[in-house]
């Protein structure tokens, strides 16, 4: 539980004049299952985005198993930065696997078609194993009713769990979760958080940005608070839902009327 | 007005006329695939969100759509020759005025599709490793064409339609066969009602198949 799996070193990211995040550092063990918490706007999601390069970075560095990405270069506007070329973020995309709020499928595949996706494409597994991967990974998130169902026909949350199973099935290292709730009707909410309570049963590594504090207290190992784009408190989910240290920090959870834990 | 109109010199024209229609046929044929597929790539230009790469794909497309198709056919023959300090034929020089035309329209049409696709599924694909190529293949565009394929169909008969200016620059296809024939025999009337329902004939079977092309897949959504 030691091995550290994504190490984050002075993590910055500007949007034009926009200075989202300023200077973040994070170390993920393996097996570690972390809650980003914050509020809106505070930067939560585009540090989970540069996890995985779906933002790039403006400076800083991130590292995976021990090994820095990217190369020395100059990026644009001349400066001294790591650059990134197409070939290593998909391969580190497979090794780091993302579930948005939006699910994100591809509305013209069926269910086992969005889940096999990946595999034909990216990893070039042939028809049929790839057919029984995505299979197995659908009956894992409950849905192997739902095979020839195209994603339009399902509810939120069973699109949610299709989207969880198309990650699932690249066989990430790590997982990163933004919101996957946040946009489902109340009573779909519990299916999903079931789903990936299920996966932290297994021992993944696992980052998850979430408003439910209820269910990131019994999720998490740590739990990140986010504020202006820093790291502004971090501990155990004790530690900071329960005691935090930081006045901010007691603000932001003073807003939480209902606490479930 | 007394007008007898004499059809028998069809007879003599028309093996003349066939010529002329398989060059309006094989200009239609190059210009409309070369134009597609070049239409893509500006298409890419024009979505990219580097300026200088945007910037000219844009420059493009507007310049050749806000531009008369017969003025940029006798400036591809008459000026382009100079700036390129080397003569063309006049079908090569109408082959490529109309590829070029139709590959800004065509480009227009790819932007629209391939904009209209929510940026999530990018991230989707994005997220499991997808290049932005197999991005494009896989998911992106089995969506949009179904979506673009009225507007191609419509370039297509567009397209059928204009080639008929190549023959202003000379080039020897049906309506250049349909003018020196009428000179010839004297019988532009007949000459030339045979050439519209020449292009008809030719244009006709798109344009029906299109529509109910259409019709159906309305049906199916
Ligand atoms: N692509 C972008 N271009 C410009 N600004 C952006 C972009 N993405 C995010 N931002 C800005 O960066 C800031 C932080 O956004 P971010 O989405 O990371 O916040 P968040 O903590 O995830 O908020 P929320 O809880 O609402 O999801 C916001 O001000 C947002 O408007
Ligand atoms: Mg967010």
């Amino acid at each position: 539980m030691d091995e550290t799996v994504i190490r984050i070193r002075n993590l910055h990211k500007r949007f034009g004049d926009l200075h989202v995040v300023k200077g973040v550092d994070l170390e993920v063990k393996r097996g570690e299952r972390i809650a980003i918490i914050g509020a809106s706007g505070s930067g939560k999601s585009t540090i989970l985005r540069c996890l995985n390069f779906m933002e790039m970075p403006s400076e800083g560095t991130i590292e995976l198993d021990g090994k820095l990405l990217g190369t020395e270069g100059r990026a644009n506007g001349g400066r001294a930065g790591r650059i990134y070329s197409e070939a290593e973020l998909c391969a580190l995309r497979t090794r780091v696997g993302m579930v948005f709020q939006q699910f994100n499928l591809f509305p013209h595949m069926t269910v086992l078609e969005n889940v096999m996706e990946g595999l034909i494409t990216v990893k070039r597994t042939s028809k049929d194993a790839a057919r029984s991967r995505a299979t197995e990974q659908l009956t894992k998130v409950g849905l192997l009713d739902k095979l020839d169902a195209y994603p339009g026909k399902l509810s939120g949350g069973q699109q949610q769990r299709v989207a969880i199973a198309r990650a699932l099935a690249m066989e990430p290292e790590v997982l990163l979760f933004d919101e996957p709730t946040s946009s489902l009707d109340p009573e779909l909410v519990g299916e999903v958080l079931r789903v990936i309570h299920a996966l932290a049963e297994e021992g993944r590594t696992m980052l998850l940005v979430t408003h439910e504090l209820g269910f990131a207290y019994h999720f998490a190992d740590r739990v990140v608070f986010i504020a202006d784009g820093v790291v502004h408190e971090t501990g155990t989910a004790d530690e900071v839902l329960k005691h935090p240290k930081r006045e901010r920090t007691q603000a932001f959870l003073a807003r939480f009327t209902e606490r479930a834990f | 007005m007394e007008y007898t109109w004499d059809f028998t010199v069809i007879v003599d024209a028309f093996p003349v006329l066939l010529r002329g229609l398989l060059v309006t046929v094989e200009l239609w044929v190059l210009a409309f695939a070369i134009g597609l597929s070049l239409g893509f790539a500006v298409s890419l230009g024009r979505i990219s969100g580097r300026p200088w790469v945007n910037a000219p794909a844009i420059g493009y497309v507007e310049i050749f759509r806000n531009t008369p198709v017969l003025v940029q056919l006798i400036w591809f023959y008459y000026a382009f020759p100079i700036v390129l300090g080397q003569q063309l034929s006049p079908f090569t020089a109408a082959a490529l005025g109309l590829t070029l035309n139709t590959s800004a329209y065509c480009a227009e049409i790819f932007r629209g599709g391939i904009v209209s696709i929510a940026r999530g599924q990018w991230e989707g694909a994005k997220a499991i490793g997808m290049t932005r190529a197999m991005t494009m293949r896989r998911v992106i565009l089995p969506q949009v064409m179904k979506r673009m394929l009225p507007a191609f169909t419509n370039r297509g008969i567009e397209l059928a339609k204009v080639t008929s200016l190549a023959s202003l620059l000379a080039v020897n296809e049906i309506m250049y066969q349909g003018r020196l024939l009428s000179s010839t025999y004297y019988r532009p009337l007949e000459i030339l009602t045979v050439v519209a329902l020449v292009y008809f004939v030719l244009i006709y079977p798109g344009s029906y198949l299109s529509a109910r092309l259409e019709r159906r897949l309305a049906a199916r959504d």
